[in-house]
């Protein structure tokens, strides 16, 4: 099979490889890089267990192809936790343990990243900015309660009075009927 | 201080937020190194005769190791269900008939991942289409059987007597409904994956996703025609169950039959596509409810007729009629309760548990009927509740369905819901909006609930060790997958023996190290494996107290646990000698096994209030809160538990207002990827306000029943209730789940044409 060479910093360090043209960033990171936290859940870009963040950016890194990210720059979850790989000490991962924002962990990796990229775009969240800011990123376990906790607190916030907010504002709500399928904050 | 009912952050976290949680697909045990990777052909066509299978271009496709069809398999099929019906077998692979979409026709093995696919593509089927059978009421005509050497399409039949005609006889108002309880996914966010490597010991290990490994190892094992000894099952972390990872997929034999056949590690990992047809799915009765009573709020009668739908081969579905006939009276003391199942299978995916299993069903149509009865005779729905609820001063309660409450205060449950949430002033706001003719109506739904918790397996066990270094190791036979366990468990010891939660590890999922065990389903891991955790810790200190007894030189009676420093020390005799947990380690081995038995199950209950706001323009709705009440007994961790009440909560809410998977008449699936089912994200669900209650269960010591299933159980009759509520001044008596914008809209339109 012909290769396409890649040059692709994943956490700072930089790595390269010749791949397939149509190999997708998510298992580029799983197989050649061979860092497993970032999960696929979903093969139609609507879970958001693959997000990660590209130069910054979150993106889905099922929908983007290893190709396209050459010589960029990708963060994913181990990228958080410092030289030693067992940091805690990331805002949003913290957050995520403290206000016990996961489960099963599968969408975890993913939701930590969007979080990140999220909080990166605006600091300023409230918990409605929260809910529709990861609109593309499920999960089956926590019905969100906690992550949006933790996004609030990794941003900062104080989660109590943010939900009392939400609860009492009779605001309509502008959310679409269901958000599958939503390609929102994916790349390429 | 105890530990017991405090906030301990969850010691799974830091690798689950650091490298991430190793999920089957990703092992790399070097067992699994040189894998073959499995890709499976599936039916793209629900009911059909094969007349030919052409694999050979498939065999020249790069990568490709074989490509094996159903004639290559030397092993029986398997029949899923041990009740069912012994000629509804499932072919490994199909060979004449397939009978539903995503069913396995061929096997392709490649070297590479991405190889499996493309040489997947080249196997070309032939079908010839049958007639399919979609629906239940069709398919219970047996006008077109889907498996002829049965004589019949019913698996099961649940009460066989005719209905009393004279049932409702005394009763001055009656109701009957035809409603559904819609098939839903469990879309748990890993798929279903399995890894097997056969040993030079003849062993097969088999790494998988699942909610009981031992269960899993014994059904392999049966399927492979081998002892269970020869099948060692690891859970590596599971991404999520729900209930449908109970058993072992068909599948998972497959890929230890292949890893054996061809004498090399297989590895295989659905797409989600393949998920969203191939696991089993939860939930499709069609119920018909019909309720009678007096005028003044009294239930007399009440009557639950089900038809099931088990899908295309018979499985855990084919029980779960059992669950809801027991639980058909719901929280309420009915004199007259009369209830009847039928399950048929269909060409479609097969059924199994999903969170609730059965009891929601019941929930969702004894909750239906309590609010048409209400609305018929004019009474506010939660006063009718509060009428025919099971009293306090009646427990333990054997209930018309043979079920044997062991604790409750629902009318309690119900007044904090309704206190919790101001519902007199939910009902004013409800009044002046319908008064102003606003477009956005507000809708108030009650739910109460009771749900069976541990019913299948009541015995667990456990096992402790403590270290010379002061750690201690505990397995357990519960599996979780999410639910906390290796903190819950920890926390459960270092209460009795001292030793902090961070120096005790739990190891569960692995059949070598715990070769019995009944996992994690049906809320029942707390009152069983936790209990069989103390129960362990108790009997650990006993031990601990006769090797102490020599040591210090004082009687066992005389000795108590330090729980400051994890030591037997002399009662009331400061100063004087002890010795830990530790050094009695370091002279003999210090461990226990033990068995918890419950020999019953206990039944948690609450109440939910759901407020919804419903655009009669667009029919859209939206849960602005839901106030929760969910008692099962003391709290362990109130972290745990209320991340179990909000999951739990969010997927009812889902069946109430968006989920639902759809076969079009010729069994083709609408909703096979997660771009078409209607999964719901953060941005269509509200944060939820729960109200604590705390009703201890006389079955064990510590009080403890389920929590797992309670939020789904009491959230969708609540939510669907709001929402036609909503509606119930232009007469709207009943909406179908989901309650999607098209169905609110349609009923809107129809109420507003037949009073115009
Ligand atoms: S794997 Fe689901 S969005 Fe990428
Ligand atoms: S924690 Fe399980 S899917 Fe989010």
């Amino acid at each position: 099979m012909t290769g396409v060479k890649v040059e692709i910093t994943v956490n700072g360090r930089s790595t390269t490889d010749e791949v397939e043209p149509r190999l997708l960033l998510a298992h580029y990171l799983r197989e050649n890089v061979g860092l497993k936290a970032t999960n696929i859940g979903c093969d139609t870009t609507s879970c958001g267990a693959c997000t990660v963040l590209l130069d910054g950016e979150s993106v889905k890194s099922c929908t983007v192809l290893a190709v396209q990210a050459d010589q960029l720059a990708v963060t994913t979850m181990e990228g958080l936790a410092g030289e030693s790989g067992d940091s805690l000490d990331h805002p949003v991962t913290a957050a995520f343990r403290q206000e016990h924002g996961l489960q099963c962990g599968f969408c975890t990796p993913g939701m930590v990243m969007a979080v990140a990229g999220l909080i990166a775009e605006n600091p300023d969240l409230d918990e409605r900015a929260v809910r529709e800011g990861l609109e593309g990123n499920l999960c089956r376990c926590t019905g969100y309660h906690n992550i949006v906790r933790a996004a609030l607190v990794a941003a900062g916030k104080d989660p109590d009075a943010a939900q009392a907010a939400e609860a009492e504002s009779d605001a309509a709500r502008t959310a679409p009927g269901f958000s599958a399928g939503s390609s929102e904050g994916a790349g390429a | 201080m105890s530990i017991m009912g405090t906030r301990v952050v969850r010691v799974e976290d830091p690798v689950f937020l650091t490298r991430g949680a190793t999920y089957t697909d990703d092992l790399t045990d070097e067992r699994l190194t040189g894998a073959l990777h499995l890709t499976l052909v599936r039916s793209p066509i629900a009911h059909a005769t094969i007349t030919s299978i052409d694999v050979s271009a498939a065999r020249e496709a790069p990568g490709v190791v074989a490509v094996l069809t159903g004639e290559d398999i030397d092993l029986p099929a398997p029949l899923l269900f041990p009740g069912a019906n012994k000629a509804m077998v499932r072919p490994w692979l199909a060979t004449e008939r397939v009978r539903f979409v995503g069913e396995p026709v061929a096997a392709v093995l490649t070297e590479g991942r991405y190889q499996g696919p493309d040489a997947a593509e080249l196997v070309e089927v032939d079908y010839e289409p049958l007639p399919a059978v979609v629906d239940v009421h069709a398919s219970a005509t047996d006008e077109v059987l889907l498996f002829p050497d049965a004589g019949t399409n019913t698996a099961a039949v649940y009460n066989k007597e005719d209905p009393d005609p004279d049932f409702f006889a005394d009763c001055e108002v009656v109701v009957t409904r035809d409603i559904v309880n819609q098939r839903v996914a469990a879309a748990s966010l890993e798929t279903r994956a399995a890894s097997a490597v056969w040993g030079d010991d003849g062993r097969c290990t088999l790494f998988c996703s699942n909610q009981n490994a031992q269960g899993a190892r014994d059904e392999v094992a049966g399927w492979l025609g081998v002892d269970a000894s020869q099948i060692h099952v690891v859970l590596p972390d599971v991404g999520g169950g729900f209930g449908a990872k109970i058993g072992a997929d068909p599948e998972f034999g497959l890929v230890a039959w292949l890893a054996r056949h061809t004498g090399r590690p297989v590895r295989w990992s659905e797409s989600r596509s393949e998920n969203m047809t191939g696991m089993v799915q939860g939930r499709d009765q069609r119920q018909t409810i019909t309720i009678g009573g007096s005028r003044d709020g009294r239930v007399k009668a009440y009557r639950l007729d089900v038809v099931a739908d088990a899908g295309a081969y018979p499985r855990l579905g084919v029980f779960l009629p059992v669950f809801t006939r027991m639980m058909a009276p719901g929280t309420y003391d009915i004199e007259k309760v009369d209830s009847r199942a039928r399950v048929v299978v269909t060409n479609t995916t097969s059924t199994a548990a999903y969170r609730g299993a059965g009891r929601p069903e019941a929930t969702a149509a004894i909750e239906r009927a309590m609010d048409l009865f209400a609305a018929e005779i004019g009474m506010d729905p939660a006063e009718v509740r509060k009428i025919n609820v099971v009293p306090p001063e009646k427990f333990p309660f054997t209930t018309k369905g043979g079920a044997e409450y062991d604790s409750g205060e629902y009318a309690k449950a119900i007044d904090l819901a309704l206190e919790a949430s101001d519902y007199a002033g939910l009902r004013a706001e409800q009044k002046a909006r319908r008064e102003r003719g606003d477009a956005k109506l507000l809708g108030i739904g009650v739910s109460s609930y009771v749900e069976i918790t541990g019913g299948g397996a009541f015995a667990e066990n456990a096992s402790i060790e403590v270290h010379p270094d002061g750690s201690a190791l505990i397995w357990t036979g519960t599996s979780p997958h999410g639910q906390g366990h290796a903190t819950a468990w920890a926390m459960l010891a270092s209460d009795q023996l001292g030793i902090p939660v961070e120096k005790i590890t739990v190891r569960h999922g692995d059949t070598d190290q715990v070769p019995e065990g009944g996992g994690t389903m049906g809320s029942r891991s707390l009152q069983t494996g936790g209990v069989a955790v103390h129960k362990a810790s108790l009997e650990l200190i006993d031990l601990a107290k006769q090797r102490a007894a020599d040591i210090l030189e004082a009687s066992v009676e005389d000795l108590e646990v330090d729980t400051a420093n994890a030591a037997i020390v002399v009662r009331g005799a400061p100063g004087s000698p002890t010795v830990t947990f530790a050094q009695l380690a370091e002279r003999e081995e210090l461990k226990v096994k033990t068995v918890w038995d419950g020999k019953k199950p206990t039944f948690p209950f609450g109440s939910h209030v759901a407020v919804v706001e419903v655009d009669t323009e667009t029919g859209k709705v939206t849960v602005e809160r839901i106030w929760a009440v969910d008692d099962a007994g003391p709290v362990l961790n109130p972290l745990l538990c209320e991340g179990q009440r909000h999951g739990g909560i969010a997927q009812g809410i889902a069946q109430a207002l968006l989920e639902e998977v759809v076969y079009d008449p010729d069994g083709q699936p609408l909703t096979a990827t997660f771009a078409d089912y209607g999964f719901p994200s953060a941005a269509e669900l509200p944060s939820f306000d729960l109200v604590p209650m705390e009703t201890p269960t006389p079955i064990n010591p510590l009080g403890f029943k389920g929590i797992g299933e309670a939020g789904t159980i009491g959230s969708t009759p609540a939510v669907q209730s709001a929402v036609i509520d909503a509606l119930a001044h232009l007469g709207i008596r009943h909406i179908d789940m989901p309650t999607t914008p098209l169905r609110v809209w349609e009923a809107i339109q129809n109420a507003v044409k037949e009073d115009g």
